[in-house]
């Protein structure tokens, strides 16, 4: 999941106003930008696809640091691709959250500044060629679980969003999974590095969904407004069900002690991840947050010259050709 | 034209991730993607008719610098994104005239990935000059770090004008036809040519590199060379 402990803002206005608003999402209707709504229901979309995007764009960094190093010119041009579809889906994202009155600018220094989170998955490093591969099977893998429900979300410009990023999602899911499955059958090293990857960030992959629900207070409102369609434990449960068989069909082991099928729930019984991890990432104490956020506010701080000359050059176009006129 | 393919390629994509808007960061991982697409055709070729068995994967990965006929221009670092667009203008250039000429050649392979690649540059230059023209232009401090780029890097434009035994073409034919593109876009972006025409050369002969280039290589042969038994 892409956006995790969305805080939903509570909304005081008109209550027949906001029956009617709730009418037309129980009745699956989607929601325009130039549709009234409740301004918690505005606040709370502005943060979840603000971080949402804000995930895609520092999403690119663990994977741009192996661009330069992939084993081969095809590994290369794949991951070049993928990447460059993340940095699209950020801004599919921020056009998004655009309709809903606040500046990609804005969004931006939100982020710097602290105000705005981005996914906690981005906050572990991207240590070997494996994680290439585990990034795309498992962290790809969470967030299309998260993403397919979101294309029914009932804000209309977000939905849509999502139908375009999904799909190019399952495709670096299939990437991801074939890089391992070469890991897998390789050398002893490679093995070595698919293992190691793997035991690295299973924990921050079940950290995607977001804490249990018992402690997640914020869902329920946003469920109501179809903002979040299933449960952070509802997901996390259908992705480990999905994932166990697929580590076994690599021969690796999920690092899990726990780990059993239970014929009665007819799931998988798992350990729960280290939740103060989890806070402590999302605090900015992750092992590569510093450096994620250090690298966004000089490419933020390094690009302002060459924002600020393009506005001003697309300024004198326009100026030249009204006086054309 | 695959190494000058393969190093600028390399070099565009370490800005992944760090490029001044999201746009910017896209617009150049899809240069970098069609050039080391050109990459895999044209060293795919060359390690054909070597006839060694070599693919571009081997050519790339288990060569050394000595065995590179870039351009030294490919190899220069990013520097600012003024830097970047600058060489990827002067090299766009250079490069569109060399591709149209190798469209006409004689050998069907050369010709075909000329044909091919050549559309995509045609993209790739029309969108660096748009750019040295935007950045030029715009403000006081751009204008000043445009010119300052150029006047770092003119001295390695005149290398791509050499012939040496191994071009497949006159490569001094094509200046004419850069000049003009170069002077008409330097206007519009109100930058001025630097007077001096020295340049640099050894990296198309492969005679003398920057040092640049070995660091390059480090890092994009790391794993192949640490694990030459690995297939990826």
């Amino acid at each position: 999941m892409y956006a995790q402990m969305i805080k939903s803002e509570e909304t005081y206005e008109d209550p027949k106003k906001l029956m009617a608003f709730q009418a037309r999402i129980d009745d699956g209707d989607r929601i325009e930008p130039k549709d009234w709504m409740p301004k918690g229901y505005r606040k709370t979309l502005i943060r979840q696809i603000g971080q949402h995007a804000h995930s895609e764009i520092v999403g690119q960094l663990p994977e741009g640091n192996w661009i330069t190093r992939a084993p081969s010119l095809e590994r290369k041009a794949i991951l070049l691709a993928k990447v460059q579809d993340e940095a699209g889906h950020g801004l599919y994202l921020y056009c998004a959250a655009e309709t809903l009155g606040v500046s990609r600018d804005e969004l931006t220094e939100m982020l710097l500044n602290g105000q705005m989170k981005y996914s906690s998955i981005f906050s572990y490093p991207a240590l070997t060629w494996a994680d290439m591969g585990v990034i795309g099977w498992l962290i790809d893998g969470a967030a299309i679980l998260n993403q397919v429900p979101l294309q029914r979300t009932s804000y209309g410009p977000y939905a849509r969003a999502m139908v375009r990023i999904c799909k190019e999602e399952s495709f670096h899911q299939r990437q991801g999974f074939d890089i391992m499955i070469k890991m897998v059958n390789g050398t002893a090293e490679q093995k070595h590095m698919a293992q190691d990857a793997l035991n690295r960030l299973w924990y921050p992959s079940l950290m995607m969904f977001g804490p249990p629900d018992a402690e997640s207070v914020h869902s329920e409102q946003s469920m109501r407004w179809k903002i979040k369609i299933n449960s952070n434990d509802e997901l996390r449960q259908k992705f480990v069900n999905q994932t166990v068989p697929q580590a076994e069909y690599l021969g690796l082991s999920i690092p899990d002690i726990n780990l059993n099928w239970n014929e009665r729930k007819q799931s998988y019984d798992f350990s729960q991840p280290d939740w103060s991890e989890f806070f402590d990432v999302l605090e900015g104490n992750g092992p590569a947050s510093v450096d994620r956020i250090e690298a966004r506010q000089a490419a933020w701080e390094d690009g302002a010259w060459v924002r600020e000359a393009r506005i001003a050059h697309a300024e004198k176009k326009n100026m030249a050709i009204l006086a054309a006129e | 034209m695959g190494d000058n393919t393969l190093v600028l390629g390399q070099r565009l994509s370490e800005w992944c991730g760090h490029g001044p808007a999201p746009e910017e960061d896209i617009a150049l991982a899809n240069i970098a993607l069609d050039l080391i697409g050109q990459t895999r055709l044209w060293l795919d070729l060359a390690g054909n008719r070597e006839g060694l068995g070599r693919d571009s994967d081997m050519l790339a990965y288990h060569r050394n610098p000595w065995d590179f006929k870039n351009l030294l221009l490919v190899e220069q670092p990013n520097r600012d994104f003024g830097v970047t667009m600058m060489r990827q203008f002067l090299f766009d250039t250079w490069h569109l005239e060399t591709l149209r000429i190798l469209s006409h050649h004689t050998d069907k392979d050369v010709r075909g990935i000329a044909q091919k690649s050549s559309k995509e540059v045609t993209y790739h230059r029309a969108r660096s000059t748009n750019i040295v023209i935007a950045l030029g232009d715009g403000t006081e401090k751009s204008q000043l770090r445009m010119q300052s780029a150029l006047n770092r890097l003119y001295p390695y434009v005149g290398e791509m004008f050499m012939t040496d035994k191994d071009d497949l073409i006159d490569m001094a034919a094509l200046r004419p036809r850069f000049d003009a593109h170069l002077s008409a876009t330097l206007n519009k972006a109100t930058l001025t040519k630097p007077e001096s025409e020295f340049y640099h050369k050894g990296g198309k002969t492969g005679t003398q590199h920057s040092e640049h280039l070995s660091h390059i290589l480090a890092t994009m042969q790391s794993l192949p060379r640490s694990y030459p038994e690995a297939k990826w």
